[in-house]
């Protein structure tokens, strides 16, 4: 060959800018870490401490008020059930690991999605960006999660966050961008600010909208906390990790399964409320 | 200050859609047409130099046919769509010159808007949505309370204050969005093909009802509709707009007479004249009036001259009194007339429609007196000249 094309050296490049990042926040990321690391370790260490009948019933009395009774008892029947297969504790593990995942995902996410609603500009930087997140192959998230936050349930949380976030973003935005014209006419004919009229009519007409987005979030934050167990995460995905490397077909099987009930239990409670959450949407 | 000034006055609006807006007005304003502008530019006329007044408490009808620019015209006023040019005065406001703040202050207070589709927010009750306005104004939740319920009740809506607008029927969701104008107390009421989404049935109710409460309110309304009769229901003038443009203002009853072209001729062709044109349109002097002590033979003697149907009686300040038919004088001999009188009631007001008149006229011996005010005689109108009111309409309208 006369020449050669020289490779693009991308990996070199995201090296680069990864270390630059790891030395200039790393300090601030890991205090970060400490502390949040030691409120999930302390929240699950408390969940774990109690009783597991207590938490269950605990569990079913918040079900049953956000939902109704047939849910809860839906709910209270595979809690018992993963206490049974004893993963009673790997189960709260990665129930806070989620619960905390989302929570951050929404705190995050939400703003976006409405910025990226109200101004095109912002939605034209926020979109690509999202399609990115979405696509990229999930545990590569977890690489760079290390250096940042250390080995464990920090980097699993940031992981999760980066992974999940993106349907809260898209449906908050599309949830505000449907509300019908007509609506908000009315809401500028009678001389509404942008802040009436995006928490008076647009943030209230798009809760059933964001709340399919939380669901979606819910779901995939379980599903990369599983992943994040090869960053030591622990939780049910731990308990897939160990059957994977002892090659252990019924105890994977047995942490697959419990996986799927701790999913079906988020998934229900988190339809039920979206649709119920605006009143009028309410039967009759 | 002149009392008569009128409350709402619109100078000149004209609005282009499109990005070539700039270039396209000083076409328009050369007196290019409107598509000669559109070709040249691309750019969308939507009014085109559109004036009129509205007063207080009138009902000012802005009709047209979809695509005439009616509704963009309404939102022209509180700038829900903003004018390339002209300008929009309420009292001594210059709308078009408020900038985003003071224009968001004026439409808080001084504008109340219903739309077609009645756009009550889905997601609060009845209450929540009549309340709206006084919110975003920032007035106390018991003061806002209370006039919204005082509204609710305006309109006929009692009781229903918890309500969500999918529970209610489409007239009553009509109702929440008059209720939820008026709890601001505006100065001028903007309406936007209202009562066009409701059954014919409730259109009807729903017009007479705005109609007596602009009676009480007086209120400053614009009206925007496609819909003659519902136009000529509501009462007031009406402004025709075409492609953007005024083509006449005036009552129905200017148009059905005095049509400024064939566009308004073909408009109101279809009309309802019974409904529009007024006994005092119709009248005509009457060829036997008698006063009432004349004498039974002397009222024959003019009664069988005129060829008149019955005498029409009036009293020295020629206030009528009632008629007399040739059988009744025939048999009277000397008789003064005011002991034969019978149809005390066969009149009608000079304001009154013929529909009034016909009513009276098929009760009636075949005329009926036209009274002002006073009961005093104005003209009267006999079948054949209802006939001939109604022949001469039809060749104005079909020639």
């Amino acid at each position: 060959m006369a020449f050669e094309i020289p490779r693009i050296p991308l990996a070199e490049w995201c090296d680069i800018a990864l270390d630059w990042a790891t030395e200039h926040f790393s300090g601030v990321t890991r205090a970060l870490s400490a502390v949040i690391g030691t409120g999930i370790e302390a929240t699950t260490d408390f969940l774990v401490g109690l009783p597991p009948w207590l938490v269950i019933i605990l569990f079913g009395l918040l079900i049953w008020r956000l939902t109704t009774a047939r849910i809860a008892i839906f709910s209270m029947l595979g809690f018992a059930f993963l206490w049974n297969l004893e993963l009673w504790r790997a189960t709260l593990q990665s129930l806070v690991l989620v619960l905390v995942s989302t929570l951050f995902a929404l705190a995050i996410g939400i703003p976006i999605g409405v910025g990226a609603a109200l101004s095109k500009r912002f939605w034209r930087v926020v979109a690509p960006a999202l399609d990115m997140m979405q696509t990229m192959p999930s545990f590569v998230y977890l690489i760079p999660a290390i250096p940042f936050f250390g080995l464990g349930a920090v980097s699993a949380c940031f992981a999760t966050i980066v992974f999940a976030m993106p349907p809260t973003i898209r449906l908050t935005a599309l949830g505000i961008l449907q509300t019908p014209p007509e609506l908000v006419e009315a809401a500028d004919a009678f001389g509404s600010s942008r802040w009436q009229k995006l928490f008076k009519v647009q943030l209230p007409l798009a809760i059933p909208t964001i709340m399919a987005g939380i669901n979606q979030t819910i779901m995939l934050a379980l599903s990369m906390v599983v992943i994040a167990a090869m960053i030591g995460a622990g939780g049910l995905g731990g308990e897939v990790w160990k059957a994977i490397q002892r090659l252990e077909a019924g105890q994977g099987f047995q942490a697959g399964i419990a996986i799927v009930v701790l999913a079906v239990i988020l998934d229900r409670i988190t339809q039920y409320v979206a649709r119920h959450m605006r009143r009028d949407r309410q039967g009759g | 200050m002149n009392a008569k000034r009128p409350r709402v006055q619109v100078r000149g609006l004209t609005k282009i859609f499109g990005d070539e807006a700039g270039a396209a007005l000083p076409l328009l304003k050369a007196g290019q047409s409107r598509a000669e502008v559109q070709k040249a530019t691309g750019a969308v006329i939507g009014l085109q130099d559109v004036s009129f007044d509205v007063d207080e408490g009138e009902i000012l009808v802005v009709m047209g046919l979809s695509g005439s620019g009616k509704s963009t015209c309404l939102r022209c006023i509180n700038r829900l769509i903003e004018p390339t040019s002209g300008s929009v005065l309420v009292d001594d406001t210059d709308v078009t010159a408020l900038n985003e703040r003071e224009l968001m202050e004026f439409r808080r207070t001084r504008f109340g808007m219903v739309f077609q589709q009645f756009a009550l927010f889905p997601h609060r009750t009845i209450l929540r949505n009549v309340e709206y306005g006084l919110e975003v104004q920032g007035v106390a939740p018991d003061l806002r309370r209370d006039r919204a319920l005082t509204a609710i009740e305006t309109v006929g809506l009692k009781g229903w204050d918890q309500h969500y607008p999918s529970q209610l029927s489409g007239g009553m969701q009509q109702r929440a969005g008059l209720a939820r104008a008026l709890a601001l107390d505006p100065d001028v009421l903007l309406m936007d093909e209202a009562f066009s989404a409701l059954d014919p049935l409730i259109r009807r109710d729903m017009q007479q009802e705005l109609v007596a409460l602009q009676r009480r309110l007086k209120k400053t309304i614009v009206f925007v509709s496609h819909d003659l009769d519902e136009a000529i229901a509501l009462g007031g003038r009406i402004v025709l707009m075409k492609d953007g443009r005024v083509v006449q203002q005036g009552t129905a009853a200017d148009f059905l007479a005095n049509p400024a072209d064939d566009y308004v001729r073909r408009f109101v062709e279809h009309i309802d004249v019974l409904g529009v044109v007024t006994a005092g349109d119709a009248m005509r002097q009457p060829a036997a009036v008698k006063p009432w002590q004349s004498t039974a033979a002397e009222a024959l003697a003019i009664l069988t001259q005129s060829g008149e149907p019955v005498v029409t009686v009036v009293c020295h300040e020629g206030r009528f009194q009632g008629t007399v038919d040739a059988e009744t004088l025939k048999q009277a001999g000397d008789t003064e007339l005011r002991l034969l009188l019978s149809d005390r009631e066969a009149c009608v007001p000079g304001t009154a429609t013929l529909n009034d008149a016909v009513a009276k006229l098929a009760s009636g011996r075949g005329e009926i007196a036209v009274i002002g005010p006073d009961r005093e005689l104005k003209g009267v109108i006999a079948n054949a000249d209802l006939v001939a009111a109604l022949a001469r309409r039809r060749s104005e309208t079909t020639h």
